[in-house]
């Protein structure tokens, strides 16, 4: 089965990190996403932009608005995501357990729903 | 990466490698992780070399290789870790082939997830994961939970075993008796989450008493047991009439109206001779004699030829090992088909009378049976009304319904 493990964290935590640590961290996160590849787990994983480069997209009666921002204002944003090949949920878990990122951040584990499409 | 032939090495060998990985290797989270490993490596090699003579010890040697060589890069990165790495390396070197060991270790594995410091719920999860292999989104449609809840108590489950160092060891003798009851009794749990209702679930259900027969068996096998032998009975008697206990639309058939041609006589041969095992060894106990009883009916041909006062002596034997009230009433049941309903009824209203099945349906069902059939339908028609009030299950409902219908208008 496939899961997405979102990976949310305060923008300001990550800032306050040194210039070393944070060095480390980013070649820690790269690093579990090769040893994730290795192992047949990874699908693919992204780290994403600043929140502030972020558009929220709505369609109402026909109209489109574009607004500048998250669509939610929360503490804590989407800062990347990794899908991951897991036998069930519980695999899943612990292999988000081991994201780097889960020591400052959170990580949401959801499954994909597999849907088909209509004939 | 081929995930079909991960999961056939997976389903095949899985088990049993990772109960011996816990061992080699300290704990459920690293010796898992282990284990997808190897069963990856296996799914890319053996289809390429051919599978091993071996492949129990082909994967758990593969598997402690990528434990060891994660251990040494971590240890290469911190400097702190390289003497932690090398004394590891030397602790998971025992060598895997002894015998002895290796079925000890799935002893280990379900002792462990049915270990009694553990709560009910997550021994009956972890036990389905890690001894029977489902997946937790399986546990999960099985018991009608959503799959987060499952996770949590697997995740909870591992964390204390974890952080209060259970021991991962078959008990020592003077505390087997304990510990195996706790892991009977997790694999009755099972067998009676399978086989107590029938809706439209019924397949995911059914799934779960095939785990548990197959759970019993393997407790069977590894450790010869009179209560594990006697447990094993029970459920074969009761399984060998599953296809008889409703009809089609899902209507309840009591066990004298069953169609006993359909019985599964192969499987109700099997149980017999269980009974017979664990009776000899005159170390038996709740479970042996319940099967004994199941073997009674199984043992008569129509529900007349029932030999209801060997019913009757089984249950005096049982009430000295459980003395419970359900135990009591079931003895009552028994007496009335032994000696008569009046007999019965009086049997019946001195269970009552101690109050503990004052909500219990089946007593008060029970009680209207044996009114209706002394020809006292009021009493019948109000013993009925408080059944039908605390009846869950629809077909239990409907039969009760019936039962009043038939008994025609108030007089």
């Amino acid at each position: 089965m496939r899961y997405v493990c979102l990976v949310y964290f305060e923008e300001s935590v990550l800032k306050s990190l040194a210039a070393r640590a944070k060095q480390q961290l980013d070649r820690d996160s790269m690093g579990y996403d090769d040893d994730l590849q290795e192992r047949g787990h990874l699908v693919v994983a992204h780290a994403l932009q600043h929140v502030s480069a972020a558009m929220t997209v709505r369609m109402r009666d026909s109209r489109m608005s574009a607004t500048d921002g998250p669509f939610m204002e929360t503490k804590e944003a989407l800062g990347g995501f990794i899908l991951i090949e897991a036998r069930d949920m519980n695999e899943a878990i612990r292999i988000a357990s081991n994201i780097p990122l889960a020591k400052l951040g959170s990580i949401e584990v959801r499954p994909i729903m597999s849907m088909e499409r209509p004939a | 990466m081929k995930h079909d032939a991960l999961n056939e090495v997976y389903r095949l060998h899985g088990r049993r490698v990772l109960a011996t990985l816990i061992r080699l290797v300290g704990d459920f989270d690293t010796a898992e992780e282990a284990l997808h490993d190897a069963c990856a490596a296996a799914a890319e090699q053996w289809p390429i070399e051919g599978t091993p003579q071996n492949p129990y010890a082909w994967l758990v040697s593969a598997g402690r290789f990528k434990v060891i060589d994660r251990w040494r890069r971590r240890a290469r990165l911190q400097s702190s870790l390289r003497e932690l790495a090398m004394q590891r390396e030397t602790d998971a070197a025992p060598s895997v082939e002894e015998a002895d060991e290796i079925h000890d270790d799935e002893l280990r594995l379900i002792f462990t997830c049915c270990h009694p410091a553990l709560p009910p719920d997550s021994r009956i999860a972890l036990t389905l994961r890690e001894v029977g292999g489902l997946t937790t989104e399986q546990v999960a449609r099985a018991y009608l939970v959503p799959t987060p809840t499952i996770a949590q108590r697997i995740v909870r489950a591992k964390a204390k075993i974890r952080d209060e160092a259970l021991p991962y060891e078959v008990p020592p003798l003077e505390e087997l008796p304990n510990r195996l009851e706790s892991v009977l009794h997790v694999i009755y749990l099972i067998f009676n989450e399978g086989y107590s209702a029938t809706d439209g679930t019924e397949l995911t259900r059914k799934d779960l008493s095939m785990q548990a027969l197959r759970l019993c068996r393997l407790v069977v096998d590894l450790l010869d047991d009179p209560e594990a032998n006697g447990l094993l009975a029970l459920m074969l008697f009761h399984d060998a009439r599953r296809d008889t206990r409703a009809t089609p639309t899902g209507e309840l058939v009591l066990l004298e109206d069953q169609d006993r041609s359909r019985w599964n006589r192969r499987q109700i041969a099997e149980a017999e001779a269980l009974v017979e095992r664990a009776l000899k060894s005159r170390r038996f106990g709740p479970y042996t004699l319940q099967a004994a009883i199941a073997g009674v009916h199984a043992g008569a041909a129509r529900a007349s030829d029932t030999d209801w006062s060997q019913i009757v002596t089984l249950y005096d034997v049982l009430l000295r090992a459980d003395p419970s009230p359900v135990i009591r009433l079931n003895r009552a049941v028994a007496v009335a088909m032994a000696d008569g309903p009046a007999e019965g009824l009086a049997a019946i209203d001195e269970v009552l009378a101690g109050g503990a099945l004052d909500d219990y349906y089946l007593a008060h069902s029970a009680r209207a049976d044996m009114c209706r059939r002394l020809g006292r339908t009021d009493d019948a028609r109000v013993a009925y009304e408080r059944a039908l009030q605390l009846v869950r299950q629809a077909p239990e409902r409907r039969f009760l319904e019936g039962r009043i219908a038939q008994l025609g208008p108030a007089g």
